[in-house]
């Protein structure tokens, strides 16, 4: 189980990381527990700069960009 | 020792690859310049073969946009993809670790050239504003990234570098910079912080940050091609239609039409055009195809470009998103030095261009 959140203001881009990130859980099978943060302070306060930013169980992998599917897959096996 | 072999060995792979990849970049570049070249005889060759007699208004539009369509989008190709290539090695957060705790005046001067090639997205302007802030990069420094950033973008140059010549599209990344740099000088010695909305100065952001991964030579060209993909995959109807319209004057509305009300002898058209372009929004695509038609019917040069930098840096809807962090009053003198700023490079552009 891992818990994943994606920060953004809830453009097309942060909406497009979320699915990327459960599309590939499912293709693993792991069990995730997804939330998106749309609250600028809490954005900024997680250090992220550039939305979207991804935290899965509490470490910031990744921000600024939509990531490619193998680098999704390889967090969410890490 | 079998280790060092295969450490060298490997080396040897990527440069021999590095260098393949610089050989077929070549080759590309090579085609490009030979359509390139030859995309205005291609036009009026296949206007003249649709039955169209030269000299006419219809064969007039219709040649221009033949010629314009492919010339801009070849054009903004190579801006997008190279701008695609450069900003790979540049990240919010490596530029926000390179401008804190600067100094005003070269600070300014930093924050503004790494708003051209920092990745960023109007979206994300305020995490980016507090998180500037909260690691201690002066307030008139950010506001100098945050000016330079949407305004001396990779789309409005290479369109402008494309429809109007290298040299307009210089002078605008120029004044673009000096407007951010000037702007972002006056808001740090105005001393504004109080300004602020009380919440983010109380706020000590996180600093943790993703770990950077090293990309090749590889994944950067890659990341040119996203780009590429990304940006035109969005622009290119608006290039379309406001190439149509381009056209459509150029073909059909008198040359001096414009040269009263646009001229560079009316004074009031400067300001006229960056009010105007306030509640504008538009992205540069759209725009400057009209820009480059307006220019050919007689209107001065300074007052379109003022009207362009009015459209893309002083947007409603970013204010909107900035009002969470600034108090209406630093909004006001936001938009106060900006519009400044650009009204001295609407005159001083009809001055110089005359």
């Amino acid at each position: 189980m891992k818990t994943i959140k994606v920060y953004g203001p809830g453009c097309k881009r942060c909406e497009t990381v979320a699915n990327l990130v459960l599309e590939e859980a499912e293709k693993l099978g792991i069990e995730v527990e997804l939330s998106k943060i749309t609250d600028m302070a809490q954005i900024a306060m997680a250090g992220v700069l550039s939305t979207p930013g991804l935290v899965i169980n509490g470490t910031l992998v990744h921000s600024g960009s939509i990531p490619k599917n193998e680098e999704v897959a390889n967090w969410l096996k890490s | 020792m079998t280790t060092t072999n295969t450490d060298n060995k490997s080396r040897l792979n990527e440069t021999v690859k590095n260098l393949r990849l610089l050989i077929y970049g070549l080759l590309a570049l090579t085609l490009w310049f030979i359509v390139y070249w030859n995309l205005n005889d291609a036009a009026t060759w296949l206007t003249l073969a649709m039955r169209f007699t030269p000299n006419t208004h219809i064969f007039d539009a219709l040649q221009f946009f033949l010629y314009d369509t492919p010339k801009v989008i070849m054009l903004l190709s190579l801006v997008v993809f190279a701008m695609g290539v450069v900003r790979s090695y540049f990240s919010a957060e490596r530029t926000r670790a390179l401008l804190s705790g600067k100094r005003q005046g070269f600070g300014n001067i930093a924050a503004a050239c790494l708003g051209i090639v920092t990745p960023f997205c109007s979206c994300s302007a305020v995490p980016l504003f507090i998180g500037f802030v909260s690691a201690n990069v002066p307030l008139g420094v950010t506001f100098s990234f945050l000016i330079a950033a949407p305004m001396v973008n990779e789309i409005a140059i290479g369109l402008l570098f494309a429809l109007v010549g290298w040299k307009v599209a210089l002078a605008y990344l120029l004044f673009g910079l000096t407007i951010a740099i000037v702007a972002g000088m006056v808001i740090g010695r105005l001393n504004l912080e109080h300004w602020l909305e009380p919440w983010v100065l109380e706020l000590r952001s996180s600093h943790a940050t993703a770990a950077e991964i090293k990309l090749t030579l590889q994944q950067r060209m890659q990341a040119g091609i996203d780009a590429l993909k990304d940006i035109l995959g969005k622009v290119w109807k608006w290039i379309l239609l406001g190439i149509a319209v381009g056209a459509f004057i150029h073909g059909f509305v008198p040359a001096d039409l414009l040269s009263t009300i646009m001229g560079k002898d009316a004074w009031w058209s400067v300001p006229g055009a960056v009010l105007l372009g306030v509640p504008m929004y538009s992205n540069a695509a759209g725009i400057i195809p009209v820009v480059e038609a307006l220019i050919g019917k007689g209107a001065a040069l300074g007052t379109v470009l003022a009207f362009m930098m009015s459209v893309i840096a002083l947007s409603l809807p970013e204010m909107i998103i900035l009002r969470k962090v600034l108090s209406v009053k630093l909004i006001l003198v936001f938009v106060g030095v900006v519009a400044s700023g650009i009204l001295a490079t609407g005159f001083i552009f009809n001055l110089l261009f005359a």
